[in-house]
């Protein structure tokens, strides 16, 4: 079940224009940077990207940057804090004449799962609890990427990485599970947070339109597929990304003023195990032996969350 | 009360002399975050901006890492940005403060000296702000509260400077300047505006003109390229801080170099030192002058750029010249002495005896019987004595001092009880 679509209804609509021109030293595949390509389009430009060490931040290697919008580079912790002093100095210059109003920009932070949930974590925080009025795109491939697909806490439970490895002591790899990032925006009471996925561009856009409406931190997560560290053909990532949808495992979700209301509620949920199957970072959950623990409680978190779901947003039966 | 040069004369302590020097800079940004000693800096600034004083936006951020970012942001937008820290603050935001450098943005941030943790403590030494010497960020160290306030407003100048474009760090010791209150002659507004002209620089991130700033670079020649940059612009505020100190000296009366002499004249003894303790310097100078020694002393105000020529020509005929830093390398010793000497390594006259002191850490006081020890030391030492250490000032009074509170600290394993036959033992 899809909620209605308000800006945007299908395909077609999508902006034809891109901000984010073809070549760059990023992987085949990568499905940050295609999330990145879909936010700009709902941007529509006129925005500085303020970027934290991570995969993207290949993007811009001088001389060359794929983007036709600005582009600051900060350090992995504090990008929210350089998205701070640009719109901070915006609204003084504006304020002051030296800028003219159209010249204004919307800033937009790129941060990696890592950056976001481990060392950026207090600056976001900080950037959210001032209120700041900024857009943030954390792409989740849900490990260190860049540096060779690194444990970090957004590694889901049962996920091999090249810091959590699986063996006989750790037979699950991740131990710990993954924090909840939406959770950790909504108890900020930012106006605007929500999960998007690759493989609903339509719901990523009109969320992106939705959020453009309100003044203050406006809140991206997107599921990244990332090849090289989930272990998964570049050709499949819309599979993968549809996959993660339809077993329920990344739900799409939005909160307006901490109102949560999912996107999509698949009705009837394909079993985990197939969105698993489809990566060698959870391979070691089939072969040489199947782990059935792990697998029931990987399956039963999704099960419960939900029921969780069920209990407060679908009509009873 | 209006001053000699037609300020206003107050009685300020170093943080307000700091903020007055924002305040006059007409600073359009403020990213702030509380740390002693240098809070009142940014309270200040705050109650200005809440109070309609200063038309800038004060915000705090979540840490100096996330201020320095912030500051250095809006600076690349095209704000006159000012900021604070100190100590602890600095080193949290190092990271960030390199980042800054690189992006080639004129900001002015101000450290107010504090030794470093652990164990942690709150009056200054100089460590923390040599941790950020090789930063990039040009550093003033300021010896009085007037200096503070003139060394701001200086320090704009240098930093907006397109041959420079660099942040500049205006230093202060904890306590001795941020909290001691000493009569400043604060310009008047005209007297800053015709000094330093209301920010005009372009903006940078517009809707119009897209632009990509601190990219990625992946070549050594071309890092090698950038970086050197810096370095030359560096060498470049050298020139850049001599103008802008002659005309402040024309407008205001007070005029600074990156090296100040207090009699040197015909000295043969040279003390070099950075910072408010050079006044304490300056006293003991005046006391071994009247019993006939020819002492004088250096004071280090630029340490970046190194003004070496400056260096040179003071001390290079020297017969013996003590640095005393108010630092510490573990395994080194006092870092400008280094300095100190290679610039004097390359000079053709060097001075007979060069010796390194260490003093005044986390505040230590350096009274005058330890400036007549480096005195005796430089006038006893040969011409040809061999290589010698980093000597720490350190007095019998301090020893003592440390004695009874190391005893203290061990007081409950060495506890003292009454035996049987009534004389106390020592139980372990
Ligand atoms: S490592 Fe993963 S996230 Fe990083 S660029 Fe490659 S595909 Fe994208």
């Amino acid at each position: 079940m899809k909620t209605k679509r308000e800006f945007i209804h299908n395909l077609k609509e999508l902006p034809r224009d891109e901000l984010l021109a073809p070549g760059s030293p990023l992987c085949a595949g990568c499905g940050g940077l295609l999330a990145l390509r879909l936010l700009l389009k709902a941007l529509d430009g006129n925005v500085a990207v303020v970027n934290a060490a991570g995969c993207m931040t290949l993007l811009a290697v001088y001389p060359y940057t794929p983007l036709r919008t600005s582009w600051l580079y900060t350090t992995m912790g504090s990008a929210p804090a350089g998205a701070q002093g640009i719109r901070d100095a915006l609204d003084v210059l504006i304020a002051k004449g030296r800028l003219p109003r159209e010249e204004d920009l919307r800033v937009v932070v790129l941060a990696g799962d890592g950056a976001t949930l481990d060392i950026g974590l207090s600056s976001l925080s900080g950037a959210i609890h001032r209120g700041l009025d900024f857009y943030y795109l954390c792409y989740d491939n849900e490990a260190f990427g860049n540096t060779g697909f690194q444990m970090s806490a957004a590694s889901p439970y049962g996920s091999r990485t090249a810091t959590s490895p699986a063996t006989p002591l750790q037979a699950a790899g991740t131990l710990q599970q993954k924090k909840d990032l939406f959770e950790i925006w909504r108890s900020h009471h930012p106006p605007y947070a929500a999960t998007l996925s690759t493989a609903d561009p339509v719901d990523l856009v009109d969320k992106v339109r939705r959020a453009t409406r309100l003044r203050g931190p406006k809140l991206f997560t997107a599921l990244a597929v990332c090849p090289p560290g989930w272990g998964s053909a570049p050709s499949r990532g819309f599979e993968i990304a549809k996959l993660a949808l339809d077993t329920g495992v990344w739900p799409l979700k939005e909160a307006i003023d901490g109102k949560v209301r999912h996107t999509y509620i698949p009705q009837r949920r394909r079993p985990l195990e197939e969105y698993l199957r489809t990566q060698r970072r959870f391979a070691h959950l089939f072969s040489p032996q199947r782990q059935e623990d792990v697998l029931h409680r990987m399956q039963q978190a999704v099960d419960a969350y939900w029921d969780e779901v069920q209990r407060h947003e679908m009509p009873p039966r | 009360m209006v001053g000699e040069q037609g300020g206003t004369r107050r009685m300020l302590t170093g943080n307000a002399a700091a903020a007055w020097g924002a305040r006059l800079a007409r600073v359009e940004y403020i990213p702030a975050f509380p740390i002693t000693p240098q809070t009142e800096i940014i309270e200040s600034l705050a109650a200005w901006c809440a109070g309609g004083e200063l038309a800038a936006r004060f915000v705090t951020l979540d840490s100096e890492h996330s201020m320095i970012t912030a500051a250095g942001a809006a600076a690349a937008t095209g704000c006159r940005v000012f900021t604070a820290t100190s100590s602890q603050g600095l080193l949290y935001g190092l990271e960030a403060l390199w980042t800054v450098a690189g992006w080639r943005v004129p900001l002015v941030m101000v450290n107010v000296s504090r030794g470093l943790a652990a164990p942690i403590t709150l009056e200054p030494d100089h460590n923390d702000i040599l941790a950020a010497r090789d930063s990039g960020c040009i550093q003033l160290h300021a010896e009085t509260c007037q200096e503070v306030l003139d060394s701001v407003l200086l320090a704009y100048r240098v930093a907006e400077d397109p041959r420079v474009r660099l942040p500049v760090i205006v230093n202060m010791d904890g306590f001795y300047l941020s909290f001691t209150r000493e009569p400043v002659e604060v310009p008047t507004p005209q007297q800053a505006a015709d000094f330093l002209p209301e920010a005009q620089g372009e903006p940078e991130f517009r809707a119009s003109r897209p632009l990509a700033q601190g990219v990625a670079v992946l070549q050594g020649a071309l890092y090698s390229h950038f970086r050197y940059q810096m370095h030359l612009a560096q060498e470049a505020a050298l020139a850049v801080h001599e103008e802008a100190a002659a005309d402040f000296e024309q407008i205001c009366g007070r005029r600074y170099g990156a090296v100040e002499a207090y009699r040197l004249e015909d000295a043969e003894l040279v003390l070099v030192m950075a910072g408010s303790f050079a006044t304490k310097a300056r006293a003991a100078i005046d006391v071994l002058r009247s019993e006939g020694k020819r002492v004088g002393l250096l004071r280090l105000r630029m340490i970046r750029p190194w003004p070496a020529a400056a260096v040179a020509a003071a001390l290079g005929h020297r017969r013996g010249v003590a640095v005393i830093d108010q630092n510490l390398s573990p395994g080194l010793g006092g870092i400008l002495f280094q300095e100190v000497a290679a610039t004097l390594a390359r000079s053709a006259r060097r001075p007979g005896v060069l010796r390194s002191f260490v003093g005044g850490l986390g505040g230590k006081d350096i009274s005058l019987g330890e400036f007549r020890h480096v005195v005796d030391v430089l006038a006893a030492a040969s011409d040809s004595e061999d290589l010698h250490g980093s000597e720490l000032l350190f007095t019998e009074a301090d020893w003592q001092q440390v004695q009874s509170l190391v005893q203290l600290a061990q007081f409950p394993e060495t506890q003292a009880v009454p035996s049987d036959d009534g004389r106390s033992e020592v139980r372990r």
